[in-house]
């Protein structure tokens, strides 16, 4: 039922997901944040079975600070996105792990980037997507909204219209959605 | 739906004289929604070697990885370049040894022999290899291509008409299947040289 949205703009990356965090019928919380920071300049939105998605998410983000550390070296967005798939990939004839995510980064060389990941180990790099039942809405939005190169207050303003649109046509209520946006200077909170 | 008809996506190739042809489509979906229209599912793996996969995203790039080592490994042992018969053997055995759990993907072989004589070899999921001298197809809409390229293909065109019939077997071929299509890459591979060329399909 997660709802997780990635968009690029002009020198950023816009996450955008729901803060629901519900089992069965029932509504646990909301207040849970699903758009981990990898690192600096990386952010990865999660969605899927809770437990498998703290236990692989957090592995990633174990290894990429592991590499940082034994490298001295900063692996590229792509870089972080290609090990995640692997692993998924490994583990998906073994036992998978049930989890869809988008990977958004800024790199100095190779600028902002989003990566769709799914519990497949499909890769594909996009200049926006969503994943979960909000895909049905939301990638239709985005495709009629989204500019290549917007500024960061228009691909908030699209950010919202996508959002609105679950808001409205969703059977399941989302009611807060967290925003991060990352650039050159690091990550920072939008909205909620 | 079977899980070879999850993502979509097509394959064909087709031989000329002294030349080959492999085109794909550019689909990748879940099932029936798009995700995006620039996937690639053929790859050089040299000059003269060319290998198109179909089926599901995951294997298709799992398999291309590790080909991209098993050949690199080759050349490096070996000092030469693989000839394309070794490389469907090899793709052949490297299917066959996930028997039962195999990677779910129908890979099409197209590239030039020594001589420049054209070798295509299409293959199942388990490494069965059918080797032919006209074209080989495989895919969501393989059926459609097995129809077109009968309609069109003729032996020994050069390589601008071998780009023309293989373009217009996929094309028309696409437009019957809602799991492929949105695009098409063409490669033509000759003696001299591999063009790549994008198609226009209809974009829905």
């Amino acid at each position: 039922m997660d709802s997780i949205i990635a968009l690029t703009g002009d020198g950023f990356v816009m996450c955008a997901a729901d803060m629901t965090n519900a089992r069965s019928i029932v509504v646990m919380k909301e207040d849970m944040d699903k758009i981990m920071e990898l690192d600096r300049h990386r952010l990865l939105c999660m969605a899927g079975e809770p437990g498998d998605v703290a236990q692989f998410t957090e592995y990633v983000q174990k290894n990429v600070h592991l590499y940082q550390l034994r490298t001295g070296v900063s692996q590229s967005t792509r870089a972080i996105a290609n090990f995640t798939r692997n692993e998924l990939a490994k583990s998906l004839r073994k036992n998978p792990y049930s989890v869809n995510l988008l990977l958004g980064g800024y790199d100095q060389h190779d600028g902002p980037e989003v990566f769709y990941l799914d519990y497949l180990g499909t890769l594909h790099k996009m200049p926006f997507s969503a994943q979960g039942y909000c895909a049905y809405f939301i990638l239709a939005t985005l495709d009629r909204y989204y500019k290549p190169n917007m500024s960061e207050q228009e691909a908030l303003e699209v950010m919202r219209k996508a959002i609105d649109e679950v808001r409205i046509r969703f059977l399941i209520k989302q009611p807060d959605f967290l925003i991060k946006v990352v650039d050159k200077n690091g990550i920072r909170t939008v909205s909620k | 739906m079977s899980i070879l008809e999850y993502n979509g996506g097509c394959v064909v190739a087709m031989a000329g004289k002294e030349c080959v042809a492999i085109a794909a489509d550019r689909r990748l979906g879940i099932q029936l929604q798009t995700l995006a229209c620039d996937a690639n599912r053929v790859f050089r793996m040299h000059d003269k070697l060319f290998l198109g996969l179909t089926g599901l995203m995951t294997d298709i790039t799992s398999l291309h990885n590790s080909f991209d080592f098993k050949l690199n490994m080759y050349s490096m042992r070996e000092g030469r370049l693989m000839s394309p018969q070794t490389f469907s053997s090899l793709v052949a055995s490297t299917l066959y040894e996930k028997r039962f759990g195999p990677y779910f993907s129908e890979p099409v072989i197209a590239g030039l022999n020594k001589d420049n004589t054209p070798f295509l070899c299409a293959m199942d999921l388990l490494g069965a290899a059918a080797y032919a001298d006209d074209f080989v197809v495989s895919g969501t809409c393989a059926e459609s291509l097995f129809g077109t390229c009968e309609t069109f293909y003729r032996p020994d065109l050069g390589p601008d008409d071998l780009f023309e019939t293989i373009s217009q077997a996929m094309l028309s071929a696409l437009d019957r299947d809602c799991i492929s299509g949105w695009g098409v890459t063409v490669h033509i591979i000759t003696p001299e040289g591999v063009t790549a060329k994008s198609l226009k399909a209809r974009m829905d």
